[in-house]
């Protein structure tokens, strides 16, 4: 039997798709503005999405046999298109305001705090506020903040970040073995915790970093050492028993600062070339194996031209000349001293990778 | 004197107990339909009679019930929500804490009709000593041959199982309450697919209101034509009314959908009139989610009217100017009420029942909340108002569930009819610490163009 084809038309722009195909994952197949956010939404993970309403568009044509359009706006993330659908997203002032909306709501209790958080540059939560947020805030009240639960030695919690999208319970879910987080309480206080204080220590509990949008989960053994633009990420593979062992290494120089799962661009973890199934990896690769000598490289990963990480990273690139010889009439600039030939006080032996945790003064005293 | 379907025999002395029930005249409808009707006959009485689902929605019950799935091999269930958590709501309770059996004999009913073999009752956590009565009619039932395995010697099979919640609104959302029964946490379903098609533990499921199944029973005894009869229009049937607030006879009133507001609340017969000589000013005549009016729309239409308690003639004017019957919980209040006070106090229940999955309700209801605190304690802007209709306007429609809605509904309707009263905080932040704003015009008679 051939595969039944349905055509949907998404602002304008005519795609066929397979029938159970959802209206996001027609728009991501015609890409550009076209595609509505989706910040709960991923792919690998079954039962996710239709929780953040960042995705929201309207349907015009219900489909060719009942062209009655949908009264509300839908999530597009669980809506399967119909053969003859007509769906509007950035052409529907109704759908841009509705967002408008929902980046206002994620905002009005989010800290915030970027500038020290570990995901930045690698955050939806930002991404989705410099395309669609506004420039100032209404609200004016307290935010919102919680009490701490550490959860162990991996993962670093920061609930006030968190924006409720049940990815990493899913992941806990269908990925580990047991699930021993989740969400408690509810309304504006659900958070994301462990009932009595546990160590989230599963063998693929690590994966739940990879799938958080924001900041609220990150990675404890990469905390505060580098910023994820100064790192360069590289593909690379190693023989794993537990996991597909495929990954990209963030790297400055020959140091691995941080290992996650390889992520397409929509940032869902891709299918893994070895199994063919999604390319979870385990903790063993994630947070153990920091060492270059530890993977083979296969090359630079391929990141968004849209991404802060991209920057200076890629051959080809246009540099601007450099000024400094022009203005010193042709000489050279010259090196007067080289600190660490006279001081060892900078530790030049310390591997920033290495250490565990932050860097602190105590590092470096001794 | 308006006939009673449901409350008839409420008052007979140890009702509540099998033999007294029986001797009434219970149960005769389950011998009626079991022995000589088809499931699907029993359906279609239900169809006829046009009874509305008594929840809130007042979705038509046979239809519901036609549109449930049946795969070979793949049980059904039938859930009754008995969830009532809606502020102002509580003729459920009255149901099942006075007439348990009735709502037992419903079920059997219905549940015959959907070929359902397992049934369950969701009830309220705080409702914490009702399961008692309905597990102790439950045993009396069974003891007399009503449940358990070959009912009657008909070879029809039906257990019934008493659950309760422990203490979440959102719990009352069908999905919601299906997530929790099976022992999970309380979060309403995306939809679709639909609890007819997949439901209780991924199989066809119907969810109905408690006061929705009894209804059956005087459906199935009279037949749906004559249950038809009784009502107006697409208000079929009679309705139980929960009446409080500032009234002198608050109380659960069995009213058959022809009299009119001013009926309902002023005479001796019904609610009796507001309390200490005062005059009415506002009333949520549907349960909290419901828009609220003022009085003189509330009596009379924008058409000019007379407004009746009905399911049509409550939503006259659409939200613009008309309301809802909603589960019929029937909020009354006086001169003396502050209204910006009594919409915060529903934004705060609202802000505290959300549970939290989808972000509009989530942030959106402790936003209204804050501000509305801001306004009544007399710390509110101009500007205030006018963002509060902007975050409600953002939370309808677009979330998971209809909670958000119904957070955004009495907000919205608040400021559309009592904009001065929200006015008045902002200009005078002391005086609306010691005093509320009164009556002022909100009882005044609409004007009415007169059309050619
Ligand atoms: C937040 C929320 C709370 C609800 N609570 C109740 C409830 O307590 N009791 C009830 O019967 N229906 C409640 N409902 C309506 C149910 O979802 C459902 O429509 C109803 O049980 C269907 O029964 P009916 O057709 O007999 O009215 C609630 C709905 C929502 C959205
Ligand atoms: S911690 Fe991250 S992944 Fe988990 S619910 Fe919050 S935002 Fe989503
Ligand atoms: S609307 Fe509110 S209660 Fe309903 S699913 Fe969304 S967050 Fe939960
Ligand atoms: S991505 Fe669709 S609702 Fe979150």
């Amino acid at each position: 039997m051939s595969e039944q084809l349905f055509k949907v038309t998404i602002d304008n722009i005519t795609v066929e798709v397979p029938a159970g195909t959802t209206i996001l994952q027609a728009a991501r197949q015609i890409g550009g503005d076209v595609t509505p956010p989706a910040m709960c939404f991923y792919t690998p993970l079954k039962g996710s999405g239709g929780k953040c309403r960042t995705c929201l568009v309207e349907v015009s044509k219900g489909s060719e046999k009942d062209p009655r359009p949908m009264p509300k706006l839908v999530a597009s993330c669980r809506t399967t298109v119909m053969d003859g659908m007509e769906v509007k997203s950035v052409t529907s002032q109704r759908v841009l305001d509705a967002r408008a909306g929902v980046v206002e709501f994620l905002l009005i209790n989010h800290p915030l705090d970027c500038p020290i958080c570990d995901q930045a540059g690698e955050c939806h939560l930002q991404d989705l506020s410099y395309e669609h947020g506004k420039g100032g805030t209404r609200y004016e009240f307290q935010r919102r903040t919680f009490k701490k639960h550490d959860l162990g030695e991996f993962i670093q919690l920061h609930m006030t970040r968190c924006i409720l999208c049940y990815r990493c319970v899913f992941t806990a879910d269908q990925v580990t073995d047991k699930r021993a987080h989740g969400v408690l309480d509810r309304g504006d206080h659900a958070e994301i915790a462990t009932y009595i204080e546990k160590n989230l220590a599963n063998d693929f509990i690590g994966n739940v970093i990879d799938v958080c949008p924001v900041g609220a989960l990150t990675d404890k053994t990469f905390r505060f050492k580098n910023r994820v633009w100064f790192t360069k990420p590289v593909n690379a593979h190693r023989d794993c028993d537990k996991c597909c062992g495929e990954v990209t290494l963030w790297m400055r120089g020959d140091e691995v600062f941080r290992v996650t799962a390889r992520k397409d661009e929509w940032g869902e973890i891709k299918t893994s070339e070895k199994t063919g199934k999604t390319g979870w990896i385990c903790n063993d690769c994630r947070f153990e194996k920091k060492k270059a000598s530890d993977w083979t490289v296969e090359g630079l990963a391929p990141i968004a031209r849209h991404s802060v990480i991209g920057q200076g990273k890629y051959p080809g690139l246009q540099r601007p000349s450099e000024t400094i010889e022009r203005v010193l009439d042709g000489r050279k600039p010259r090196l007067l001293m080289d600190i660490h030939t006279v001081s060892e006080v900078n530790k030049p032996g310390i591997e920033l990778s290495e250490i565990k945790g932050p860097a602190t003064g105590d590092v470096f005293k001794q | 004197m308006a006939r009673k379907l449901l409350l008839e025999k409420a008052h007979v002395e140890g009702i509540r107990y099998y033999d007294v029930y029986r001797r009434e005249g219970g149960y005769r409808s389950v011998e009626k339909a079991l022995k000589g009707m088809t499931p699907d006959e029993v359906t279609e009485e239900v169809k006829k009679s046009g009874l509305r689902g008594r929840g809130g929605a007042g979705f038509p019950a046979g239809m519901k019930w036609s549109f449930l799935a049946k795969p070979e091999g793949v049980p059904r269930y039938l859930v009754v929500n008995a969830d009532e958590s809606e502020p102002g709501t509580f003729k459920d309770r009255y149901l099942m804490e006075f007439l348990p059996h009735l709502l037992i004999e419903g079920m059997i009913l219905s549940s015959y009709a959907l070929g359902a073999n397992r049934s369950y009752i969701y009830i309220r956590g705080e409702y914490a000593w009702i399961p008692d009565i309905l597990e102790q009619a439950i045993a009396e039932a069974r003891h007399n041959g009503w449940l358990g395995k070959n009912i009657l010697g008909t070879g029809y099979e039906l257990e019934i199982y008493v659950q309760r919640g422990a203490g979440a609104y959102i719990c009352g959302e069908e999905t919601a309450l299906l997530e929790s029964l099976e022992g999970k946490r309380g979060n309403p379903r995306i939809k679709p697919p639909f609890p007819a098609v997949k439901g209780l533990w991924d199989c066809p499921t119907v969810v109905n209101n408690v006061e929705t199944i009894a209804a059956v029973v005087p459906i199935i005894n009279e037949g749906g034509d004559e249950y038809a009869k009784i009502g107006v229009g697409r208000s079929t049937g009679t309705k139980l009314m929960s009446a409080c607030g500032n009234i002198n006879k608050p109380g659960v009133y069995e009213i058959d959908m022809t009299i009119s507001v001013e009926e309902f609340i002023f005479s001796d017969e019904y609610c009796g009139g507001i309390r200490n000589g005062k005059r009415l000013k506002a009333c949520i005549p549907g349960g909290s989610s419901v828009p609220i009016l003022p009085a003189n729309l509330l009596l009379k239409t924008a058409k000019g009217e007379t407004r009746y308690m009905n399911y049509e003639s409550l939503s006259d004017g659409g939200f613009a100017t008309g309301s809802m019957l909603g589960s019929g919980g029937f909020i009354v209040l006086d001169e003396d009420q502050c209204i910006v006070k009594n919409t915060y106090t529903l934004a705060r229940f609202y802000r505290h029942e959300s549970c939290g999955q989808c972000s509009p309700c989530r942030e959106g209801t402790g936003w209204m909340e804050k501000i509305l605190w801001n306004l009544e304690t007399g710390k509110g802007k101009m500007s205030d108002i006018d963002l509060l209709w902007d975050i409600q306007s953002k939370i309808e429609g677009n979330t998971i569930c209809p909670l958000g809605d119904a957070a955004a509904w009495p907000v919205a309707a608040a400021i559309r009819h009592f904009r001065d009263e929200f006015e008045w905080h902002v200009l005078h932040p002391d005086e609306c610490t010691r005093r509320n704003y009164g009556l002022a015009h909100y009882a005044d008679p609409i004007y009415v163009p007169a059309t050619a």
